[in-house]
């Protein structure tokens, strides 16, 4: 079967089992390599995209449930307003390995767009469901601390 | 494999009719997991998150009525649910992360029947009805009848699950609700209890309780309800009632607990919220 | 102007953030087979019989089994006992029988079912106390003094037994490697790797292969923590197996269950300690048995036991020690590497007895490591005299005074005593810890590393090393010490990816050594580059003059300047390639004896102490961590950004590992097996952290940089402990305590004892 949706702003026609993960669409037919797989089921993050506008996890997604929905990656969110967080992002620590990151990133920025100054409870609670093994998270607290722009 | 996404309920039902092996869809976050052979061998889909019937929390009569596929998030952010119902806006918040409340569905925690759905005790001390519609028109059962056993449901060849009607609760009543994780969030339950309870004239006049993952189903415990009700509202009250529940169930141990420790948290548990209630502070 | 100590940002950062990094699994598909493994059943079994069916299979799709190989069917890591691929018996659920490679990743998948394995099960052996009569994987013994003797003489005998249990290391990145066979029996292998050498000598050894015709390629790695130092080897030698068979490139790449089930894992221990001390405290003699639940195979199991013995009596003055260390093999996964190494397992029980050493007198945890901390002069139980380096009372009073520690101790220990009821319970706990930098014993001086630095023609300077980037950052760090060294500026200095055909064997990407080690090595030949750039460019100039160099400009006492790089240019127009290589030789003065255990084991320490507060919930005995003080003394901080991160990422594994992290096995099988049930901290759960970097510069290199990778990993989980035991009262010998532990020694009546033991009555009965 053929899907229709809209990724980074482009509209995009897929072909596959209307079953088939979105992670796997994203990753293998659109080469959007940022999206990670870090466990498959839901638990970890890594492959978290924004579904007009929502943080979902893109490996629980089938391709059906994609039809006519707007999605955004990590690639997009990149190449947009994000571009003062990102680079304090890294330069507060948030960033170790990089493999959690691109998920992080993209929960992150939706929780900045709607709300630019998030105490540290609602940066924990909007993360919570985003695991990173390498910085402890201060890192990324740090970053987010500090809001959605470059202040 | 055949798919539909059908716009009207309507639509469903004929698809449906014409196929009930299709495999119905809401949010996905327990379907998809496991091995993808499984998921991509079903014989085929009918996705219910298109229908807005079923994506909707209003109130009917004296009953709010939240669609079957409506997502966790919308049910913790609104205030309909929030001034109500606040176990349920409270269970929400703490199903899975933010990615999975924006997916998961109190639907599909009714359809999977596992033990430790954190929305069940929520839906058994709410006594929230069922709106199941099948081919025949919608038929109504009480949520407590409608899991049957351990991924066991009523749900009928041809049906989906529509809503769930949660009729208004007695007034000034308190609601409770605990989940014990092993973690923070993106945890399934060790133990998850519910409890509405109000308290009139100095004595106990409304007493729910319920709880999951201490057995096969989530558990109205209802020993300790006829125990409550009708006693004087002291802090004396509180032991009996933990150790009354800690009696009427019989967890198992497993791979993320122990019985021992079931039994100990919902004893204290709902020790706790007894307390809480018979001070009138609220949670 | 010095650049260390600063925190520039890291050059992969921009492509992290933007998700444009590759790692292994993001790499171009084209032609690309994927293979998948068949693993056993069974925690012992005999194979009886083993047939692949290819009529069953997809069309096309190979299998390899042990027949198949074409040389020795063993992993090369200290030696080859570890097969490849089991061979007439498998030794632990999970262990790989067979492997196949077809088209896609589902008829990979399928083909498994192709495979008939007729398994004659046998009796396995499944924990510790089983193993324990049985022949072990590797033993080792530690002494200096007269224990027994001063044991007996001691005032107070306080005896205990602390267990610790599995750690997955749950890099977000799972196991993934690719392969494939080039023109002239060539073979390249590329993928998620700490270790390229180590990847490559396996190869060598099973293929037969000239070391030129095995390339071995590490793509950036999303997480490592020791996890993939060990096991990569094995699944290379799979993918490339494979690849041979169907001659196409083959992917292996694990899923997450695969990876937990089927990859190594942190020793579980049991530690027992016997101690003597005076009445004032002070450790008179101790005696340490160490035993590892090593899995079925050997792995990297007897230097995790090394480093293990060697840090089991921790940072304290013990005159009379004696260290008995065992492996013990059991019929579950291999255990391999784990950040920290053996050295979190045994500073948990040190610092554990510590704590009830002092409770037994009426001490605080404070004042009783107080009275026995290391310190320069004092000596090890190998015989080292600490030297000026040796920061543990440092470390101890920092964080004792940056969180009042005493004050709050004792106050928590009054307020225990008077619980209000619904009140959520609070400790607060410590724990001071050391860490051996760089690879233990003669580690080094067995290894010797080459790094290599080559000219290129835009005039910036190649550095070859081994080294893999995994997150820690050295990528950012070694381009910083080579300017530091040479006053060029970093982005003069362009590494090498780590390909065994492009670097010489710097050695691996472990021990906390990267830095230190390969680090001071970097400096050195870029630094000889450049003097050999300036030696030209005086003796050219005819002017013979001194040229100072900073900040990549080069100038001469009358005033001229020229950028490093446009000299560099123009050496390269006319002069031959220029490379310059050395080779790493550990100080003359580090040397020890494999067989007394005597000696140098480290040529210096890194420290630290935390002080952890917990909030216990009353009712359900949750714990959970609110707040780490950790103060480490690293030598000297290279770039704060980046060392930080070092510091609160190792603590919350601690956490983790103490708290939360746990496996449970039935018949062999690991019951935590998916990260739904492998739970580890989420940001919900994790703590606010203050780091305190402290700086006491070794002698010895790099800047006086000792290594802190590892470091963190050995403080956290003791000092939460503690913490709960200071808020509850339950006395805490086994991690991780999870609310049921803690609820199964409330109903064990496992309190602390109320206030001083009389001595008299000898000893505190161990757990």
């Amino acid at each position: 079967m053929k899907f229709e949706l809209v990724v980074n702003g482009n509209p995009v026609l897929i072909e596959g089992n209307p079953m088939d993960r979105l992670l796997d669409a994203l990753r293998d037919k659109l080469d959007l390599m940022g999206t990670k797989e870090g466990c498959g089921e839901g638990e970890c993050g890594a492959c978290t995209v924004l579904m007009n506008g929502e943080p979902v996890l893109s490996c629980l997604l089938p391709l059906i449930q994609c039809e006519a929905a707007e999605i955004e990656t990590v690639e997009g969110v990149a190449t947009g307003e994000a571009s003062a967080f990102l680079e304090r992002f890294v330069s507060d620590g948030g960033v170790q390995c990089g493999a959690c990151t691109p998920g992080i990133i993209v929960t992150a920025w939706a929780l900045l767009r709607d709300n630019p100054h998030p105490t540290r409870q609602e940066v924990q609670a909007a993360l919570a469901g985003n695991l990173c093994r390498c910085t402890g998270y201060e890192g990324i607290h740090r970053a987010l601390g500090r809001g959605a722009a470059d202040e | 494999m055949k798919a539909f996404a059908p716009r009207s309920l309507d639509e469903a039902m004929v698809r449906l009719t014409e196929d009930p092996d299709l495999r119905l869809l809401a949010g996905c976050t327990d379907l998809m997991v496991g091995e993808p052979e499984d998921r991509l061998g079903l014989p085929g889909v009918l996705d219910l998150r298109g229908l807005s019937e079923l994506r909707r929390i209003e109130w009917h009569d004296d009953a709010l009525e939240i669609g079957a596929v409506t997502p966790f998030s919308q049910i913790r952010d609104s205030p309909e649910v929030q001034k109500s119902f606040p176990a349920l806006a409270e269970a929400a918040s703490k199903i899975g992360g933010w990615q999975i409340q924006n997916r998961a569905s109190l639907g599909g925690n009714m359809a999977n029947a596992s033990p430790a759905g954190d929305s069940l005790p929520v839906l058994l001390v709410l006594e929230a009805q069922v709106v199941l519609v099948g081919p025949e028109g919608t038929r109504t059962v009480p949520y407590r009848e409608f899991h049957l056993g351990y991924r066991q449901t009523a749900l009928g060849p041809g049906e989906i699950i529509g809503w769930v009607r949660l009729p208004k609760p007695p007034e000034n009543a308190m609601q409770f609700f605990r989940k014990v994780g092993a973690r923070e969030a993106q945890a399934i339950s060790k133990v998850v209890v519910a409890l509405l309870a109000d308290v009139s004239d100095g004595r106990v006049s409304e007493y729910r309780l319920a709880a999951g993952s201490v057995a096969e189903v989530p558990l109205r415990l209802t020993e300790v309800e006829k125990a409550m009700v009708g006693r004087a509202a002291k802090a004396e009250i509180a032991n009996l009632a933990g150790h009354l529940a800690a009696q009427a169930v019989r967890p198992i141990d497993d791979v993320r607990s122990t019985a021992e420790y079931r039994r100990f948290a919902l004893e204290q548990v709902v020790r706790r919220m007894t307390l809480q209630l018979v001070r009138r502070v609220p949670e | 102007m010095t650049l260390l100590g600063s925190s520039p940002p890291r050059p992969d950062g921009a492509a992290k953030v933007g998700g444009t990094l590759r790692f292994g699994d993001d790499l171009p598909k084209e032609g690309l087979w994927y293979g998948a493994t068949l693993r056993s059943p069974n925690p012992h079994a005999r194979i009886r019989g083993l047939r692949w069916n290819p009529e069953r299979a997809p069309k096309g799709a190979v299998c390899i089994i042990a027949d198949d190989l074409p040389g020795p069917n063993g992993v090369q890591l200290l030696d080859d006992e570890w097969p490849v691929l089991a061979e007439g018996i498998v030794r632990h659920v999970g262990e790989p029988v067979a492997v196949v490679a077809a088209a896609t990743m589902l008829a990979a998948r399928q083909a498994l079912g192709a495979i008939e394995v007729d398994y004659e099960p046998l009796e396995p052996t499944l924990d510790l106390s089983a193993a324990a009569n049985q022949e072990s994987l590797y033993t080792l013994e530690l002494r200096s003094g007269q224990v027994e003797q001063e044991l007996e003489r001691a005032h107070l005998l306080v005896e205990g037994t602390y267990h610790t249990g599995y750690q997955e290391h749950i890099y977000i990145e799972c196991q993934v490697m690719s392969a494939w066979w080039e023109a002239d029996d060539k073979l390249v292998v590329e993928g998620s790797m700490q270790c390229p050498y180590f990847v490559h000598r396996s190869l060598i050894h099973v293929f037969g292969l000239p070391a030129e015709r095995s390339v071995v390629k590490a793509t950036p790695m999303g997480g490592g923590f020791g996890g993939k130092e060990d096991f990569p080897s094995v699944i290379a030698l799979h993918a490339a197996l494979l690849a041979k068979a169907c001659d196409h490139p083959v992917r292996i790449a694990y899923d997450r269950h695969e990876d937990i089930i089927g990859t190594t894992k942190r020793h579980p221990s049991v530690v027992t300690h016997r101690a003597g001390v005076d009445a004032e405290g002070r450790l008179q003699a101790m005696e340490i048995e160490v035993v590892l639940d090593g899995g079925a195979y050997r792995t990297l199991s007897p230097v995790v036991l090394s480093r293990a013995v060697l840090h089991a009596a921790g940072p304290y003055r013990c005159p009379n020690v004696h260290i008995r260390g065992r492996v013990l093999r059991t019929h579950t996964p291999p255990n391999g590497a784990f950040r920290g190494f053996g050295a979190p397992q045994v500073q948990f029980a040190m610092e554990r007895q510590m704590d009830r050493i002092g409770r037994c007198l009426g001490l605080d945890p404070l004042e009783i490591r107080l009275r026995n901390v290391l310190e320069e002069g004092d000596k090890l139980p190998t015989g080292q005299v600490m030297d000026e380096s040796c920061s543990a009372r440092l470390c101890l009073e920092k964080a004792a005074r940056e969180t009042d520690f005493q004050e709050r101790w004792q106050h928590l220990e009054a307020k225990r005593r008077a619980p209000i009821d619904g009140e959520s319970m609070q400790g607060v706990g410590l724990s001071l810890y050391f860490h051996g930098a760089g690879f233990t014993g003669n580690g080094e001086r067995v290894l010797q590393s080459v790094v290599e630095a080559a000219l290129l023609e835009d005039g910036r300077i190649e550095v070859r090393t081994a080294a893999v980037e995994m997150g820690q950052g050295c990528d950012t760090v070694l381009p910083m010490m080579a300017a530091e060294a040479s006053g060029l500026r970093p982005e003069d200095v362009v590494l090498a990816p780590p390909d065994t055909s492009r670097v010489p064997d710097s050695g691996p990407s472990v021990a906390s050594r990267t830095s230190m080690v390969v680090g001071s090595e970097v400096a050195h030949v870029v630094t000889e580059i450049r003097d050999r750039i300036l030696d030209w460019w005086s003796n050219s100039q005819e002017s013979g003059a001194a040229h100072t160099v900073e900040d990549g400009v080069v100038r001469r006492g009358n005033g001229e300047s020229w950028p490093f790089r446009e000299l560099a240019r123009r050496y390269c127009e006319t002069e031959d390639p220029l490379v310059v290589s050395r080779q790493h030789e550990p100080p003359e003065w580090q040397v020890f004896d494999e067989e007394t255990y005597q000696g140098v084991a480290y040529p210096t320490y890194a420290f630290g102490a935390d002080v952890v507060e917990v909030v216990v919930d009353p009712d359900t005995l949750e714990v959970r961590p609110r707040k780490v003080t950790a103060v480490c003394e690293v030598g000297r901080v290279l770039h704060e950004r980046l060392c930080v991160g070092q510091v609160e990422g190792g603590t919350l594994q601690a956490l983790g590992w103490g708290l939360m992290e746990e496996v449970k096995l039935e018949a062999g099988h690991y019951l935590n097996d998916r990260l739904a049930t492998y739970i580890i901290p989420t940001i919900k759960d994790s703590p606010e952290m203050e780091v305190h970097l402290l700086e006491r510069p070794w002698k010895g290199g790099a800047f006086g940089a000792k290594g802190v990778g590892e470091l963190p990993m050995d403080g956290g989980a003791p000092a939460a402990v503690s913490a709960v035991e200071n808020a509850t009262g339950i006395e805490i010998d086994t991690i991780p305590a999870t609310p049921e532990r803690l609820l199964a020694l409330t109903s064990a009546h496992r309190q602390v004892p109320s206030g001083p033991q009389d001595p008299k009555r000898g000893r505190r009965p161990g757990g």
